[in-house]
């Protein structure tokens, strides 16, 4: 794996990745994000409707783990196993989106939540498990059990030695693991909200030969955001320039912009698969150039307006779902049901070339099972534009108009930006 | 009968014939391309082929689905769809289109529905207005729709129902032909077809036969079956029907979809067949295989790292094993829509093969080697089968006698 920085900031690439080095990630970056190694609603050929999916596949742990001795069995590991023999797969130890109850986590051992229930994991099982997965890159087991709002100090300073513990263990084993030695292990930073934990974290992590580090215990709302951000920065400010960092549970684009600026290099993509299963899309605009043309109210701001008026709007929308964010839109609202319209105006995915926010309303509202598929397609999508679009913000030095753009729709919701052509 | 005006051309196009059987190979001229016939028609009913994309339908080498009168109609409601170009426009499909009209609904969802001459009154199962579809109202829907082929509303019983409620229905359903023949706006662009009725009492589908082919309607469905009714009664009542119903149009036999009942209703005459039953069960893990099905959901799967059928092509089948597929369909709907694409595959190709052997005159063949491999070392193929075959002359080896319970095959 080699990691090549083109400067601006910390734009650059991943190149030399998988199983036969041809592997590549831009970065900053995201991974797609699977579910027991598939897009989730997306079947292969659908998925390669989607453009600019990700170089990297993001599987989580318990899902394989649940099925150990079948893969121990199977002997070529997971990738193989699920029908993506020549994708980049990163193995993290839990799913972002599956919700890890607090404090079962002890000196020696890590609990996983799958879907037969809580799973036990000392280092050395980890290792076993993931010598059977055969992952391009993986989490090296941790304790991030920091993010319920109650841990202190202590419980903070915990995170830390378990897991440098841990990696100082799995790292031996590792190397007596032959099935492991094309994996790169990324060593997570734990230490909850306390800086002098976060720094010794970083320090510690960094001294050890690991090809990668990822941001842990970053998860949920329970931390303030000020501290979490002078956390991100702090650590990252430790690591070293040439090895990627990657974040876990950040998903919004403000936030992402904001872990970019302070040295994060690639980011989840469970957030677009939320936005999907409360039924929105994606609408947020990332075109810091909109077209001298597009002096016309962009077709999102002006149906809004002229239904409800923006402020209405943003009140009964969010009435729908509490998790909803101001850059998507609920397409079970009862208001979709007759516009014509794409899901996103100008978008060029799947579900807006061929069908309208009445169909998938129609689909919502009947509980169709296409309706996923056909928001997963866009969302992805979308969410990939927002990554491209922010390495070309970096590249073209436009990275305070693109982070206007977006901190101003992270108040104001999408119809914003209509108001302002 | 007066000489039908310049009219569109006739629908089928018969292409070969088996010499024993009557099974018939050929084509189906329709607004939006041809069909090659047999077909099995995957059921689409809200609009969508469940979960799979207008794309990956056609992909699989669907020409035809199906989608439901009265739940379009219900939800959106025949004007929204009219407004997004007709059904096709709605669901972004370029090939064929066939409408039911309803009149099953008034089956399967009974405690909601009654019926009279005016039509049927449908009290919605999620609350508002009762509704009543009559023909005129079927007519006026399925225009707005704009399927290729469009059906006639029929007064729809159980087909195990006996009695006089049957003849009524049956009498009924012809009137309700001719009220949906007047009422049709769009003969031009849309297909209308009868749906003869009479249950499995040979009699009344009789009189029900010889009174729908007096009418000029480009087809015919074969209705009322399928439903629970013996198997026994059930062949018969479809043999009388494709005996009865004129040559050169097409015989639709509704809600057939499981692999030996196609087999042996193509035998019997049928062109055009729909089923929820290969699209549904993929949804509940079950995969469709020549040798019978695999409930992928058991744990007998769990380390079974072949494919679902080696000798398949679709997507499924090319990439992935029956072990990874067991996982999936714990967590990922993914699982399901590829289940979805593999029954659909299974679904055509057995159609294709079927076809593929009438034109070159082996279709008794067929059918023998179908049967042996659905049912070789089980006893051989179920009695009803043997008997409907043999009754058009394809006979069929006498194969093992069956077991006893509990002896090993």
């Amino acid at each position: 794996m080699r990691l090549k920085l083109l400067g601006a900031g910390r734009l650059g690439s991943l190149a030399g990745l998988g199983r036969g080095g041809a592997g590549a990630l831009a970065l900053p970056g995201c991974l797609l994000y699977t579910r027991a190694g598939a897009a989730p609603h997306l079947t292969h050929d659908a998925l390669r409707e989607v453009r600019g999916v990700p170089g990297v596949a993001h599987i989580a742990l318990p899902a394989l783990a649940e099925i150990h001795d079948v893969l121990e069995e199977y002997k070529e590991g997971a990738a193989k196993f699920m029908g993506m023999p020549d994708a980049v797969l990163y193995c993290s130890l839990h799913d972002p989106v599956t919700p890890c109850p607090s404090g079962y986590n002890t000196n020696k051992t890590v609990s996983l939540w799958g879907s037969s229930g809580r799973m036990e994991m000392t280092a050395s099982k980890f290792i076993d498990i993931q010598r059977a997965i055969q992952p391009d890159w993986f989490q090296c087991i941790s304790d991030g059990d920091t993010i319920s709002g109650e841990a202190g100090r202590k419980r903070a300073k915990k995170s830390v030695d378990r897991s440098l513990s841990f990696l100082d263990i799995c790292l031996q084993l590792q190397e007596k693991s032959p099935e492991l030695q094309g994996s790169v292990m990324f060593g997570a930073i734990e230490g909850g909200d306390i800086l002098e934990e976060r720094l010794r974290s970083a320090r510690e992590t960094a001294k050890r030969p690991v090809g990668g580090f990822l941001l842990d215990g970053f998860q949920g709302s329970a931390m303030a955001k000020e501290t979490k951000l002078k956390l991100i920065a702090s650590v990252t400010a430790e690591l070293p320039e040439d090895k990627p960092r990657i974040i876990h549970g950040v998903g919004k684009p403000d936030e992402v912009l904001e872990c970019i600026e302070r040295g994060v290099d690639i980011f989840e993509s469970f957030f677009p698969f939320e936005v999907t299963e409360r039924g929105c899309a994606l609408v947020f605009s990332y075109d810091c150039h909109p077209a001298p043309e597009a002096t016309v109210l962009p077709q999102n701001g002006i149906q809004d307006l002229e239904k409800n008026g923006a402020q209405e709007d943003q009140e009964e929308v969010s009435k729908a779902d509490p998790e909803m964010t101001p850059f998507e839109i609920s397409l079970k609202d009862k208001k979709y049901h007759d516009d014509f319209g794409p899901l996103l105006e100008g978008c060029s995915c799947y579900c807006c070339q061929r069908h309208t926010r009445a169909y998938v309303h129609h689909l919502l509202v009947t509980n169709e099972l296409l309706a996923g598929v056909l928001l997963m397609m866009h969302n992805f999508q979308h969410y990939f534009g927002f990554f491209s679009a922010v390495r070309d913000a970096l590249r073209d030095s436009k990275l305070d108009q693109l982070k206007e753009l977006i901190f101003r729709q992270a108040v104001q919701g999408p119809a914003s930006t209509a108001l302002r052509q | 009968m007066a000489a039908p005006a310049a009219g569109p051309p006739p629908v089928l196009r018969i292409v070969a014939e088996c010499g024993r059987s009557r099974a018939r190979a050929g084509e189906l001229r329709l607004p939006h391309g041809t069909v090659p016939c047999p077909v099995f028609m995957p059921v689409g009913t809200r609009g969508t082929a469940k979960g799979l994309t207008a794309a990956q339908l056609a992909a699989l080498g669907c020409r035809i689905c199906l989608g439901n009168t009265f739940h379009l109609g219900t939800r959106p409601g025949p004007e929204l769809v009219r407004r997004s170009g007709g059904l096709h426009g709605f669901m972004d499909w370029p090939h064929n289109l066939l409408t039911d009209s309803g009149g099953f609904q008034m089956v399967s969802l009974l405690e909601l529905s009654e019926v009279s001459e005016e039509g049927v009154l449908f009290r919605p199962p999620h609350g508002g207005e009762p509704v009543l579809l009559s023909p005129e109202r079927a007519m006026e829907i399925q225009n707005a729709l704009g399927a290729d082929i469009v059906m006639q509303l029929d007064d729809v019983v159980s087909s195990t129902t006996t009695g006089p409620r049957l003849e009524e229905a049956m009498l009924r359903s012809v009137r309700w032909l001719d009220r949906c023949l007047a009422a049709h706006a769009r003969p031009r662009q849309q297909r209308l077809f009868a749906i003869v009725q009479g249950g499995t009492e040979p009699e009344l589908r009789l009189r029900c036969l010889r009174a729908m082919a007096q009418r000029d309607v480009p087809g015919f469905a074969i209705g009322g079956l399928s439903g629970g009714e013996a198997k026994a009664r059930f062949w018969r009542a479809v043999k009388l029907s494709t005996e009865h119903l004129p040559r050169d149009k097409p015989r639709y036999l509704m809600g057939v979809g499981y692999a030996t009942d196609l087999v042996v209703c193509v035998a019997l005459g049928c062109d055009m067949f729909d089923c929820v039953f290969p699209t549904r069960t993929a949804r509940f893990g079950s995969a469709l295989v020549p040798w019978g099905s695999l409930q992928l959901k058991s744990q007998k799967f769990a380390k079974d790292f072949r494919p679902i059928d080696a000798d398949c092509d679709c997507p499924a089948c090319q990439r992935y094993s029956r072990a990874y597929l067991h996982a999936l369909l714990r967590c990922n709907t993914a699982a399901l829509h590829l289940l979805t694409m593999h029954n659909v595959a299974y679904q055509m190709k057995l159609m294709g093969s079927i076809r593929d052997s009438i034109l070159r005159q082996r279709f008794p063949e067929f059918v023998r080697d179908f049967m042996a491999t659905m049912y070789g070392g089980r006893g051989g193929p179920p009695a009803w089968a043997r008997e409907a075959l043999e009754s058009v002359g394809i006979t069929l080896d006498r194969g093992e006698p069956p077991l006893s319970p509990g002896e090993p095959p």
